[in-house]
């Protein structure tokens, strides 16, 4: 028989939702956003165009390691969405003339529609072959795009410049900070990488911290048993998949909104949207918020290092994505957890 | 009506080399339910390996092909014996991801030593032989070869999974690992042999890839893509359903060329993701996974 002392004398539990690290860490990253959002007045153009890599690579990183790291959904076909939401904002801007702070975020949505219908055919397959099915659809949205005559077919267009130095918020904004339109064109697709990389990081943070956030740890953690405590698997993976394409709709529309110019083969590049990605999640660590984070600034460091290792810089940057990918992998053989 | 006809025969030849590319993934996939997304990469690599052969040795296409073969079996052997092996587990992450990194890796590293330039193997005469068959139909006689290759590539792997105390020790790894290695199996020189002998077929798939067409480093993807489709319209772990799915590619592809060019890969695309939509374990499922 158990002393009824003993039990009132067993330790209580203590709920820690704050720590003085984690405290420490929102606010120094708040002031990394608050030295972010001021980028543009103290540093120069090129910065910027850097800032903007990084930031998008954090952003469809981050999606996809909500794909991979939490819900087990392994794409290798997130290239689509980007392609998709890139091909929304050439048709919304060369047919409906739409301003840019409306149509990159409309064009967004727009395509991240069309992961309602692929979803239902995707899902049908599992693990590896879902990853391939995934790939599939990429091509698909791929052929078809390049189908479409008025947006340049296989050859591809460019953005009218009404739309991009002419815009009327780019306008607005080079009159406002005295800087020529282009430059303002730059400062603002900046401004949006940054709003959409901490959108879908806070996202991302606020998803794993609710309800549902609980149910899709339970389910990288073990399927069978989430099922057993009565999680709906398949409606979670599913809205899931929407979210992260929503994720890569956006930045894929805002990373041709800047570089203004679009092909079939550059906006569903997998090297470009789906390899580096990956590169970048398991470098920093598959199913954590910060891994993409430190995965992305890593990358930009190897880039950086790269370019001016060899004379011929397009020769050794293709080298040096091989050679990296090398190390990726031998990264995921000798720590499956990823380097952080 | 003949035109029909012809459509039909010259996607099911297609379909042939399809079946050439899936059936090595679908031996590894078969034996050790590994994903190997290199695949298409590696049958560039052995494609590139007879080009060497040929133009830089002189050797005659025969001869380099059996020798590229067996360098393949051993680049085969050895990836998955120190490598792959050491990522087989629970989690297809790993597995995924290192093929994946694989594959950007051979396409970066032949770019570097066979430049972006589009090559071909020469048979000489033979690419352009065709055998008439009346009525106004005629087949060419590589792509007849290719059809029957990969039928007697098919036979014979059949033939040593199921006569043979390999094939035996292949069959019971897949079913269960752990049980087998109690019997005595050594999963690991298992897997390692699996994959040498699917980069065999690779090069045979190769060598038909290259007369039949151009390749360059980069095209890799698009023929795993291929493979996957008929692997997985086919139904898993079935090598004849392989056949059966590239050959429902093939013609796919070839009645959708007909209706415009632009529409061959979309329609070969499209078939796959309607077969998935009315049987989404494929045609002829063997394994469950």
């Amino acid at each position: 028989m158990r002393d009824p002392v003993t039990i009132a004398a067993a330790p209580r539990y203590r709920v820690e939702v704050r720590t003085p690290l984690s405290t420490a860490a929102a606010v120094a990253g708040l002031c990394v956003v608050a030295a972010l959002v001021a980028l543009p007045w103290y540093a120069p153009r090129t910065a910027l165009k850097d800032m903007f890599f990084v930031l998008t690579l954090i952003g469809l990183a981050q999606c996809w390691n909500l794909l991979a790291g939490y819900a087990g959904i392994l794409s290798i076909g997130q290239q689509a969405y980007v392609g998709a939401g890139a091909y929304m904002l050439f048709a919304l801007s060369i047919f409906l003339d739409l301003d840019p702070l409306l149509s990159i975020p409309l064009a967004g949505a727009l395509a991240a529609l069309l992961a309602i219908p692929t979803a239902k055919i995707i899902f049908r397959l599992n693990g590896a072959y879902l990853a391939v099915g995934t790939w599939v659809v990429a091509e698909v949205f791929r052929l078809v795009c390049a189908q479409i005559k008025s947006l340049g077919g296989g050859t591809g267009t460019s953005l009218p410049a009404d739309v991009t130095s002419g815009a009327a918020s780019v306008r607005l904004l080079a009159d406002l900070m005295a800087v020529r339109a282009p430059v303002a064109r730059d400062i603002l697709a900046y401004w949006l990488a940054l709003t959409f990389a901490v959108g879908i990081v806070a996202a991302c943070y606020l998803v794993l911290r609710s309800r549902q956030g609980l149910a899709l740890a339970a389910i990288r953690d073990n399927e069978a048993a989430s099922e057993s405590i009565g999680i709906d698997r398949a409606r979670t993976k599913f809205w899931v998949y929407c979210l992260a394409s929503l994720g890569a709709a956006l930045i894929g529309a805002l990373v041709f909104y800047q570089t203004a110019r679009i092909s079939p083969a550059a906006a569903y590049s997998v090297t470009d949207f789906t390899a580096y990605v990956l590169f970048v999640v398991v470098i920093g660590g598959v199913g954590t918020i910060e891994g993409p984070i430190v995965g992305a600034l890593v990358l930009y460091a190897l880039s950086c290092c790269s370019a001016c290792s060899r004379s011929p810089p397009c020769c050794s940057f293709r080298a040096a994505c091989g050679a990296r990918w090398r190390n990726a992998s031998t990264s995921t053989c000798s720590r499956p957890a990823g380097g952080w | 009506m003949a035109s029909g006809i012809d459509i039909v025969l010259q996607g099911v030849l297609l379909g042939g080399l399809y079946g050439l590319f899936a059936a090595g993934l679908s031996l590894i996939f078969g034996v050790m339910r590994l994903v190997n997304l290199a695949h298409g990469d590696l049958i560039v690599l052995a494609a590139f390996a007879i080009l060497a052969l040929v133009n830089g040795l002189g050797w005659p296409l025969p001869l380099a092909v059996v020798v590229a073969a067996a360098a393949m079996f051993v680049v085969g052997y050895v990836l998955q014996y120190v490598v792959l092996n050491r990522t087989l587990g629970r989690d297809i992450l790993p597995p995924l991801l290192l093929t994946f990194g694989l594959s950007i890796f051979i396409q970066n590293g032949l770019l570097e030593a066979f430049t972006a330039d589009s090559r071909r193997l020469s048979a000489g005469d033979l690419e352009t032989a065709s055998i008439a068959l009346g009525g106004g139909l005629a087949v060419g006689v590589v792509p007849l070869l290719t059809f029957a290759t990969a039928v007697a590539v098919i036979v014979a792997l059949n033939q040593i999974f199921y006569r043979t105390a390999m094939g035996r020790a292949f069959r019971a790894v897949s079913d269960d690992p752990v049980t087998a290695q109690l019997m005595g199996i050594d999963n690991r020189r298992l897997f390692a042999l699996a994959m040498g002998i699917a980069m065999v077929v690779a090069t045979i798939a190769a060598l038909f890839l290259g007369i039949r067409a151009n390749f360059d480093p980069s095209i890799g993807p698009a023929r795993l893509i291929f493979a996957f489709e008929a692997v997985i319209i086919g139904g898993l772990g079935s090598l004849w359903g392989t056949l059966a799915g590239g050959i429902v590619l093939g013609v796919a592809q070839t009645v959708g060329a007909s209706i415009s060019p632009e529409w061959q890969l979309l329609a070969g695309h499209l078939a796959f993701l309607a077969v998935l939509l009315v049987r989404p374990r494929g045609f002829f499922p063997r394994a469950i996974d």
